[in-house]
Formats: structure tokens, C-alpha cells, sequence
């Protein structure tokens, strides 16, 4: 479904803020995979998330979706296959515009714009039985701003945009992080209710170790521009976050808690 | 006593009145930048003139004056799609992008019209055809200015309710999100742009009839002009929709005019003083969201005062999950 050939970055090359964020990834995700993706601070994550996006282009290599190859494609035209959930809940929504109007766009990924209803009524029908299911009493607020709803809801919400369409491949960045725990767990919960229904092939970089251990089929940890360590389901199945740990430190030769790893 | 004996003259009061639609249609055309597209476009100053100009150039070569209105949008469609272009694709700051456009435009406006002032004298307009019909000056500007509003509103109302006028308004508010959904954000912002400086050159364009010349410096101040009727339209009379915020800057620009009537008539200011007041009119509405704010926060110290026993809930954002916070 995703198929990565090692692809670099560096950003300000030639600078003195120069930063070789990839250094030369690869990665081969299979259909309905759902890979969890931890590493400290500044380990590359969110720029490889960003690199599958289209945010930026890559200084080298290639970035395949369901064998079309996307590396030249501008974030827009790439979005066609790829739903996204931010870290920063205001980024997923337009929060001068209603519920409805957010979703009815949402439904459009990767169609082109036209002079046509920008929403019907069958489609509000359809979003009223879809924000039903997400349980909020978001149903009965479909026309008001999507500005007015809580962090939480608003996670949701994207999290349903992105995932109105099916995506040929979801990608969260630590989209649960700014909220608080109770909320962060839901919206997680959530997160994999819609991934195991629809079958998605997700990416969901976390700070939480526990969770990357828990859910998914698969996990990778990233290190420095790289992957580090790469979790097939079976490896992973019985580890515990201290052997985890252990695994990082012997890896990169580094000492886990030196690497502003925030690890839980 | 009589109100108009205190504020204003009844011919000051219809002529504001008048003004104060037609150029409501600049309003529109700031709104769809300053709002929409969260874009401070200086163009206006360069293509508020500009449909001045082509209007009255083609006017007076022969043009039926509709057609050449029209004709003056369409030079305006072009201002706003260069600086567009310099903002999307040379990646130049939207505010330089406009002052660029607007500057170089003083000179085509001159070339436009061979020197800097075009008089419209006993040439046909778009107001003959109601004077021809026996009515005055001022009546004709209102009867114009109302079906132009109206249709504006309509127009515009339908297109920001298709799936293109969302993809254009979700660009102003947060282009992360839609450029995520699949629209290119570089184009809708053009769009936007060519679409508020053709309104603003026919703008321009009508306002030249009315006054009966065309001037190359008439597009000072304008920006300033539509700000003011967009804020004072919106903290006036609201702005949950598109369709209501419309309808509230056609109001805004109306009472502007009225405003700036009033304190020339009966306040002793002279027509050269109308910028300095227009800068203070806008001035005093930017401030009026937070004298709004600062008025408020008194008035509930004061009740809470009274009532300290009930804090009022404060959280907005922290609210969990399932509960939500009640609808402001
Ligand atoms: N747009 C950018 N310009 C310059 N440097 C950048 C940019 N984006 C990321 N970097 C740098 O690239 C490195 C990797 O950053 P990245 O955001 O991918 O880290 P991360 O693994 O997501 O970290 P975190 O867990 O803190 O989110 C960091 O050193 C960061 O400073
Ligand atoms: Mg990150």
C-alpha cells in the first residue's frame, strides 16, 4: 500500500542551521497494516509523516501509494489517498465554518471543486447518522462552527473527515497529544474502532509508549533521521515498555533517558 | 424639532444614502479579502481607479456605458490576479503583493485615461437610463446602487454555498486543513482575489458616473473606506453567515456615509479633512471589539458583585469529550 525507498531530507542544507532530518528511510506497508511509530524529540517522525503528505518534497528517493507514484505530487493532488489527523486540533478543521460545511468538504478529498451545492441535503442526513455513531451529541449541532467544539471533539471529528472517504492510507500525528488523558483515550479508542471497521492502513506516530505497544500490527522506532528498531506483530506481542527500552539502548547506543526521550 | 435640521440636510441624508450603496459594492469586494481570504489586499487602492478609468475611457470612446462597466470588472479581474500570481507563486508577502499592483497601477491608470483627470460630461452612463426616466441624480445612484447590492449579495451568496465558495472560504480560514482535503490553495486564493478586485473596480466604475469624472488619485483612502464599512457593518449587524455578514457591510457602508455627512454638514468639517475622518471612524471601529470586551468585563464584575456566589465557568476548551460546552 505504502512503499518507501529511502528517501532523505535535510533541511537549510548549506546553513549553519542545517538539519539532516532523513537519512535515507525505507518502508513497505502492507494493506490494512497499522504501524505505530515512537522516538524522542526531533527523531524524524512528524518530518516523515510530513514527507508521505506532500508538506515538502524529499531531496532523494520515492514515495509509492498503491503503486502510484507520488514523490513529484504536490500535498494537494496527494490527498486524493492520504487522510490525515493533526497534532494541534485546530488544524483540522475550518473553525469559521459549521460542522456540516467541514464535513461536506471532508467528503470532496481529492475531488476537484465545482460550481455545484457545496452541501446537500442527503449528505447532511448522512453526516447527522455518521456523527451519531460517534456518540458526542455532535448530531444536533451539525450548523454550528466547528471553532465552538472542545479539543476532544474536534479530534473526532477530523479523525471522521479524514476517514468519511476511505483513505488509501491514514496517517495521525500524535493526533491525541494535546489533550488531556480521559479524552486522549477516547479519541484513541475511536482511532482504532474506525481503523479495525474500515480496514485502514494507518501511520500513528505517539509519545506513549504503551500505546504503540498495544495497538497496531506493527512498530517502529525512529532514531536521528532512521529507523531504528522495526516490530513485526509477533515480536511485539508479549513486550513490555522496559524491553523496549532495553532494545532502544542497545541499538543506538544511547542512553534513553538522555535522548529527551519522553517515554512513558 | 426636526432630525434632519440637527444631523444632516434631507438631500445630505438621501445622497449619503445613495453613496453609501453604490459603494457598498466596494465593501463587498474588501470584505471577500479582509474575511474570506484573511488577505489585506492594497490592490483596491489601485483597482478602485482603474475601473474608474477603463469605465470612463471606453465610455467616452463610443462604449455602451453597461458594457463598458463590465469591461472595467474585467480589468479588475486582472489586478487581483496579478497580485495573486505575486503572492502564490513569487511567494511575496500579500500585503507588498498588493501595494506592488496598486503602485504600478497608478501609472496604467494614467495611460488609461492620457491625463489624470476624465470628466463624464453630458456623456450617456448607467444613471441616464433612470434620469432619462425623469428621475434626479441622487435617486437614479439609489435605485442603482440598490440593484447592484442586491444582485452582488445574491451572486455571491450563491457562490460561496457551492462546493467552490467553501473550498475558497475554508483557504482564509485554515489552508492546512483543505490543502489536506485536496484543494489548491494557491489557486483558491487567486480566485478570491481576482473575484473582490473585479467587484472593486466596478466599484470604482459606477462611482465614476455618479461623480461624473474619472481621477487617478480617487482610489486613496479606499481601502480605508471598505475596512471601515465591513467593521462597522459586522459589530453592528452581525456576522454568523456569509449572507448575514453581506447584508451587514452594505448597512456598514451606508452608515458610513452617513457618518462622514453628517460630521461634514453639521460638524464644520471641510471636504478636505474627509480622510483624516475616515481614519478615525476606522481607528475608533477596530477599537470597538475591545471597548466592547472592557465594557463587558465591568459590567460582570459589577454583577458579581452582587451575585459573588456563583462563579461563573470559565473552561471552554477543557471540557471532556462527551459533555461539550453549551452553544455560545
Ligand atoms: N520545517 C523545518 N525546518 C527546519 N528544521 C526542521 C523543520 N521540520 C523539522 N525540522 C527539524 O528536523 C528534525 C526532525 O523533526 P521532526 O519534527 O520530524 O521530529 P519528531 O520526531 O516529530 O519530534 P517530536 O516528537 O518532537 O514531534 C528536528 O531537528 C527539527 O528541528
Ligand atoms: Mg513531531
Amino acid at each position: 500500500m505504502l512503499k518507501i525507498e529511502n528517501i532523505t531530507k535535510t533541511f537549510s542544507p548549506g546553513t549553519a542551521n542545517e538539519k539532516r532530518a532523513l537519512k535515507g528511510v525505507s518502508l513497505h506497508m502492507k494493506p490494512k497494516d497499522f504501524v505505530t511509530v515512537i522516538g524522542g524529540n526531533g527523531a524524524g517522525k512528524s518530518t516523515l509523516l510530513n514527507a508521505i503528505a506532500g508538506i515538502f518534497s524529499v531531496d532523494s528517493g520515492k514515495i509509492i501509494i498503491d503503486g502510484n507514484d507520488v514523490t513529484k505530487l504536490p500535498e494537494h493532488q496527494r490527498a486524493q489517498y492520504i487522510g490525515r489527523v493533526f497534532q494541534d486540533p485546530r488544524m483540522g478543521t475550518a473553525t469559521d465554518m459549521t460542522i456540516e460545511e467541514n464535513m461536506s468538504m471532508a467528503l470532496r478529498r481529492g475531488k476537484s471543486r465545482t460550481l455545484r451545492k457545496g452541501i446537500t441535503k442527503k449528505e447532511k442526513d448522512m453526516f447527522r447518522e455518521y456523527l451519531h455513531m460517534l456518540d458526542l451529541g455532535l448530531e444536533n449541532r451539525m450548523s454550528a462552527k466547528a471553532g465552538l467544539l472542545s479539543g476532544g471533539q474536534r479530534q473526532a471529528l477530523t479523525l471522521l473527515m479524514a476517514t468519511m472517504t476511505k483513505p488509501k492510507l491514514l496517517l495521525l500525528d500524535e493526533h491525541t497529544a494535546a489533550l488531556d488523558p480521559k479524552t486522549a483515550k477516547k479519541v484513541l479508542e475511536l482511532t482504532k474502532k474506525i481503523i479495525e471497521e474500515e480496514q485502514l492502513t494507518a501511520l500513528m506516530i505517539t509519545h506513549n509508549m504503551k500505546d504503540a505497544l498495544k495497538h497496531g500490527n506493527r512498530l517502529m522506532m525512529m532514531h536521528e533521521g532512521n529507523i531504528l528498531i522495526d516490530l513485526q506483530e509477533e515480536q511485539k506481542a508479549n513486550l513490555q515498555v522496559t524491553d523496549l527500552l532495553k532494545m532502544f539502548e542497545k541499538a543506538s547506543g544511547a542512553s534513553a533517558t538522555n535522548d529527551r526521550m519522553l517515554l512513558v | 424639532m426636526n432630525i434632519f435640521t440637527y444631523i444632516m440636510s434631507p438631500s445630505s441624508f438621501f445622497g449619503a444614502i445613495s453613496q453609501g450603496l453604490l459603494w457598498s459594492v466596494l465593501a463587498m469586494g474588501v470584505y471577500i479579502t479582509y474575511r474570506i481570504l484573511d488577505f489585506a489586499d492594497l490592490t483596491t487602492e489601485g483597482s478602485f481607479p482603474l475601473g474608474a478609468a477603463v469605465a470612463a475611457k471606453y465610455i467616452l470612446s463610443g462604449y455602451n456605458p453597461i458594457a463598458a462597466t463590465f469591461i472595467a470588472m474585467g480589468y479588475g479581474l486582472l489586478a487581483g490576479l496579478i497580485t495573486g500570481f505575486l503572492n502564490t507563486k513569487l511567494k511575496i508577502p500579500g500585503l507588498l503583493s498588493g501595494i506592488l499592483v496598486m503602485t504600478g497601477l497608478y501609472s496604467i491608470n494614467l495611460r488609461i485615461m492620457g491625463k489624470a483627470n476624465l470628466p463624464l460630461l453630458k456623456q450617456p452612463t448607467v444613471l441616464t437610463f433612470f434620469s432619462d426616466m425623469g428621475m434626479t441624480n441622487t435617486r437614479a445612484a439609489m435605485i442603482l446602487g440598490i440593484i447592484t447590492a442586491v444582485v452582488v449579495i445574491l451572486l455571491l451568496w450563491a457562490l460561496f454555498s457551492t462546493e467552490l465558495g467553501f473550498a475558497i472560504r475554508a483557504t482564509g480560514n485554515n489552508p492546512h486543513m483543505i490543502r489536506a482535503l485536496g484543494v489548491n490553495t494557491d489557486f483558491m486564493t487567486m480566485l478570491g482575489l481576482m473575484l473582490s478586485n473585479a467587484l472593486i473596480s466596478l466599484a470604482g466604475a459606477l462611482i465614476a458616473q455618479y461623480n461624473g469624472f474619472a481621477d487617478v488619485g480617487m482610489g486613496t483612502g479606499t481601502i480605508v473606506i471598505g475596512l471601515a464599512s465591513v467593521i462597522i457593518g459586522e459589530v453592528l449587524f452581525g456576522r454568523t453567515t456569509v449572507v448575514r455578514s453581506l447584508f451587514s457591510v452594505v448597512c456598514g457602508s451606508i452608515l458610513y456615509r452617513l457618518i462622514i455627512a453628517a460630521a461634514l454638514e453639521r460638524r464644520g468639517f471641510q471636504p478636505t479633512d474627509l480622510k483624516l475622518l475616515s481614519s478615525i471612524v476606522l481607528a475608533v471601529c477596530l477599537s470597538l471589539p475591545l471597548v466592547k470586551e472592557k465594557y463587558n468585563r465591568i459590567v460582570n464584575r459589577k454583577n458579581k458583585v452582587k451575585e459573588s456566589s456563583q462563579e461563573p465557568s470559565l473552561t471552554k476548551d477543557d471540557t471532556l469529550l462527551k459533555g461539550g460546552n453549551p452553544s455560545c
